[in-house]
């Protein structure tokens, strides 16, 4: 007996996909792992258009602090309700947003950004479509659990959604949820912040799920041939990721236990001795440790700003080799780099605490190790750079995004230095550019990285390519406006402004020349929220771009870009089971341009010629 | 479309799937639980002497408890080696031992929950502290209870040893060692008290994390016995179909079922003993 004979049992409907399967088993609850790649893909394009939704009505705040929102502030008033969005007192129009609203938005934005969009978006939507299809294999080492993975995000993305409308609206202590703000900020039992963790316990036992598959797969489910030196590096990057997600979220689970029983147990895990609530000691045990909940949240959050870009960079690598027409200079660097940031990335957490005096000689320690991960990741920018030496580039859309990526992730990976090192931190701690900083590495990098991947391998998933020109203009108008966006916070978080200011730092203005936000600074405001929303408007092409394509775009080849990876050497759109003939594998993933070939590409599964010389 | 590996080994790693995933999903439930012991070692490090009781679990049950769960970590590889040598009856007869062993813990583990929630801690205003029962013994009482129902009065059952560090002062008849010390009851003026509290997770960081912890674990232990229940009845019928897929779910269950003993390995001395 096989393992196909017990899976036609316990699902007698997986055996029939073969020929026809429901609309439900074939769209919503499909265990194939392209389905579910694609699933992971428009839920997290979703919640990637609604965090940003979020951030423009943050950035109307920041620029015109105290006017009402125009266009939808009714609309916002008759969702949120009157707590949340006020009148204008002098003209009595509707639509002026509250600070708590500013803070939920801010601590929403943060959380779905992070878990709900880029997360699902790099490492589980590409990683569900492409790994399997790179490494040859039919499906995933557990197409069940791959199911259920979607489905515990999609109830954390439902819990965390509805948590705006529930009385006293969503979380607002910030995406880091510090204690004790987290556990006294909100008056309700049952709370913004309660559905939040809950959210979260959600998205750790998805993402939990989602790694130990892909791990599994990697480790068994390789094709003939397919050694781990000839593993393409999106793969390598997706490996190291999981293991991240698998090791770096448990903390986090446990501590989100530990906030859950402080806010609904009376527990005091983060509340210190003698702390007083609006004037009087809060009638707990105390005795707890904010700074625990730090540690144990970061302990997450610092391998998770890898698990952002690990997976971006495999992408770039993959369309860089592709497109330069030549291998990826430095493979095994690239292969070592990645294993050694994935290793480092979890002794660095304690770099985001350096202002909370957990004292020098660790802050020396984490200062240390900090600088020591950033040589890993420059010799991975390095390798992609120098991997475009001397090739023959062809600039389509997916290689100009790529581009882009380089010098953008190395903007924001440098200027992420000054904020590792305990000195200078304590200057730009908490100010605009941080914000500038880490927006750098995610925005325009890692998203940038996931448009080119989207770009790059739609033909696979649709059979149809997208509109060049359009693509272009994507392109373009992103990375002008990325820059307009981010460039000027930098220059705001060197004057001092502080990142969680409602009123976009009014409250501390001066006159130029005093200490202060002076002016120049503050105006700065209204440019970024132009910018922003500029940003925005230049995503339309692409929203239309991407529609229209599905449909009616051109048809594309089983191979468009020539690509040697097996991803490119199966039908289009990839059947059921993947690939039409039994898989071998010969040769590396980066044969391009192999001299004595008729082709400039040869892929893995082609068999070596006799080696006659 | 067949998933290769499923049942045997792949050649060049020597596992099959599921046993890839187990290890894998051990690994992470070891960072869990070390979230939790981390957080122990941090709030008792940080906590002063007076703040970190001693000596408020029941050690004998917690002995016997812990012969409880090692003792199912042996049938339950009994169980898997009965099925490799094809005897599944052997199989049955030790699984029911494991799934028993585990209904055990819980039900032990429950009466010592049972103990905590009726025992009660009273802050004085004066700065004194004494534990003991309320008359009647109810649950889950505290400061806001006293309020609620308007008392004047609390009949208190002091305990006759008091267990805290004794730099704390504390309330006569309940003084550290007194030998023979009286039990009877006293009554406190509830203008006294300033704080009431049960062994419960909100009396102090201890039993916070002392019950985070051992109901996390219990949680493990009750899916690992619903896990072997369900191989053992409605699952077991692959025997006949499958038997080398069947002895390797009973495999994987079984590194489950040691993961949960190891915890509790762990778990029992950190919380009873130190």
């Amino acid at each position: 007996m096989d393992a196909s004979t017990h899976v036609a049992h316990a699902h007698p409907h997986v055996h029939e996909a073969h020929h026809e399967p429901g609309f439900l088993r074939k769209y919503v609850f499909s265990t194939d792992h392209k389905m579910i790649g694609m699933q992971y893909g428009f839920t997290a394009l979703l919640f990637l258009a609604f965090g940003f939704f979020l951030m423009m009505l943050m950035r109307w705040q920041l620029a015109y602090s105290g006017q009402p929102i125009p266009v939808i502030g009714e609309l916002l008033h008759s969702l949120l309700g009157d707590g949340a969005i006020g009148k204008d007192p002098t003209t009595g129009k509707l639509g002026v947003m509250s600070p708590d609203l500013y803070n939920a938005f801010g601590a929403m934005h943060g959380t779905i950004m992070v878990f709900l969009a880029i997360v699902p978006l790099a490492f589980a939507a590409f990683g569900n479509f492409v790994v399997p299809l790179q490494i040859g294999a039919v499906d995933m080492a557990f197409p069940r659990v791959n199911m259920v993975s979607y489905q515990c995000y999609f109830i954390g993305g439902v819990i965390m959604f509805a948590s705006f409308f529930i009385p006293g609206g969503a979380a607002r202590s910030g995406w880091t949820s510090y204690s004790p703000l987290a556990t006294l900020a909100h008056p309700e039992f049952i709370n913004g912040q309660t559905f939040w963790i809950i959210g979260m316990v959600f998205l750790i036992t998805s993402s939990l799920l989602g790694a130990v598959n892909f791990i599994a797969t990697i480790i068994q489910l390789r094709a003939p041939g397919m050694t781990w030196m000839r593993l393409p590096f999106f793969v390598w990057a997706e490996f190291v990721t999981a293991f991240l997600l698998l090791l770096a979220f448990p903390p986090l689970e446990a501590a989100a236990v530990m906030q859950l029983a402080d806010n609904l147990l009376g527990t005091s895990f983060f509340l210190p001795s003698g702390m007083v609530v609006a004037g009087n000691p809060a009638e707990v045990s105390g005795g707890g440790s904010p700074l625990l909940w730090q540690h144990l949240f970061w302990f997450l959050g610092h391998p998770e700003v890898y698990v952002l870009i690990l997976p971006g960079m495999g992408i770039v690598a993959e369309i860089i080799a592709n497109n330069t027409r030549k291998p990826i200079w430095g493979y095994k660097s690239l292969v070592y780099s990645v294993f050694a940031i994935g290793f480092l990335s979890f002794i660095v957490w304690a770099h985001h605490m350096y202002l909370t005096g957990m004292g020098t000689k660790i802050s020396t320690f984490f200062q240390t190790t900090t600088m020591i991960i950033s040589i890993p990741s420059v010799i991975i920018l390095t390798c992609l750079f120098i991997s475009l030496w001397g090739g023959s580039i062809r600039f389509n859309t997916a290689m100009l995004f790529s581009l882009a990526f380089l010098p953008m992730f190395g903007i924001g990976g440098l200027t992420g230095l000054p904020l590792g090192f305990n000195f200078s931190d304590l200057h730009l701690h908490d100010t605009y550019y941080v914000i500038a900083h880490f927006h750098y590495v995610v925005a325009p990098g890692t998203i940038f990285a996931l448009f080119a991947g989207i770009y790059f391998w739609f033909p696979k998933m649709t059979g149809r390519l997208m509109n060049e020109f359009w693509g272009k203009v994507h392109f373009i108008l992103s990375l002008i406006f990325m820059n307009l966006v981010f460039q000027p916070m930098f220059a705001q978080g060197f004057a001092g402004m502080n990142r969680r200011m409602w009123d976009g730092g009014a409250t501390y203005a001066t006159a130029d020349g005093v200490v202060g936000l002076p002016q120049s600074i503050i105006g700065m405001n209204v440019g970024i929220s132009h910018a922003a929303w500029a940003l925005g408007l230049a995503q339309i092409p692409f929203i239309i771009n991407f529609f229209y394509s599905i449909w009616r775009g051109k048809k594309a080849s089983d191979n468009p870009w020539g690509a040697t990876t097996l991803d490119w050497q199966t039908p289009t759109p990839p059947p059921h089971g993947n690939f039409d003939k039994p898989i071998e594998v010969h040769r590396g993933p980066y044969e391009y341009s192999v001299p004595g070939h008729a082709a400039d590409f040869t892929p893995q599964n082609e068999p070596e010629k006799h080696k006659k010389h | 479309m067949e998933i290769p590996y499923t049942v045997k080994a792949r050649p060049d790693t020597g596992l099959f799937n599921a046993k890839v995933g187990i290890w894998l999903f051990l690994a992470s439930e070891v960072m869990l639980f070390g979230g939790l012991f981390s957080s122990y070692i941090f709030l008792r490090v940080a906590a002063d002497d007076s703040a970190w009781p001693h000596g408020l679990l029941n050690i004998p049950i917690g002995t016997f408890n812990t012969a409880v769960l090692i003792t199912s970590s042996v049938t339950v590889v009994l169980a898997w080696a009965s099925l490799k040598l094809g005897n599944f009856k052997k199989f049955r007869m030790y699984q029911s031992v494991t799934i028993l062993c585990a209904l055990g813990f819980l039900g032990i583990k429950s009466i010592e929950y049972k103990d905590k929630f009726t025992h009660y801690e009273i802050w004085k205003t004066n700065g004194e502290r004494m534990t003991g029962h309320i008359e009647g013994s109810p649950w889950f009482w505290d400061t806001e209870t006293l309020r609620q129902k308007n008392m004047q009065e609390l009949t208190f059952h002091p305990d006759p040893k008091f267990y805290f560090t004794p730099k704390v002062k504390h309330a006569g008849g309940a003084s550290g060692e007194e030998h023979g010390a009286k039990h009877e009851a006293v009554k406190v003026p509830v203008s006294q008290i300033k704080r009431l509290s049960a062994y419960v997770p909100a009396h102090s960081t201890y039993f916070g994390i002392y019950f985070t912890l051992t109901a996390l674990h219990a949680l493990h232990v009750l899916a690992g016995a619903i896990v072997i229940a369900a191989l053992w009845g409605p699952l077991a019928k692959m025997w006949r179909t499958e038997p080398e897929r069947f002895t390797n779910r009973i495999e994987v269950s079984g590194l489950f079922w040691h993961f949960v003993d190891l915890v509790w390995i762990f778990l029992f001395p950190v919380l009873y003993l130190l």
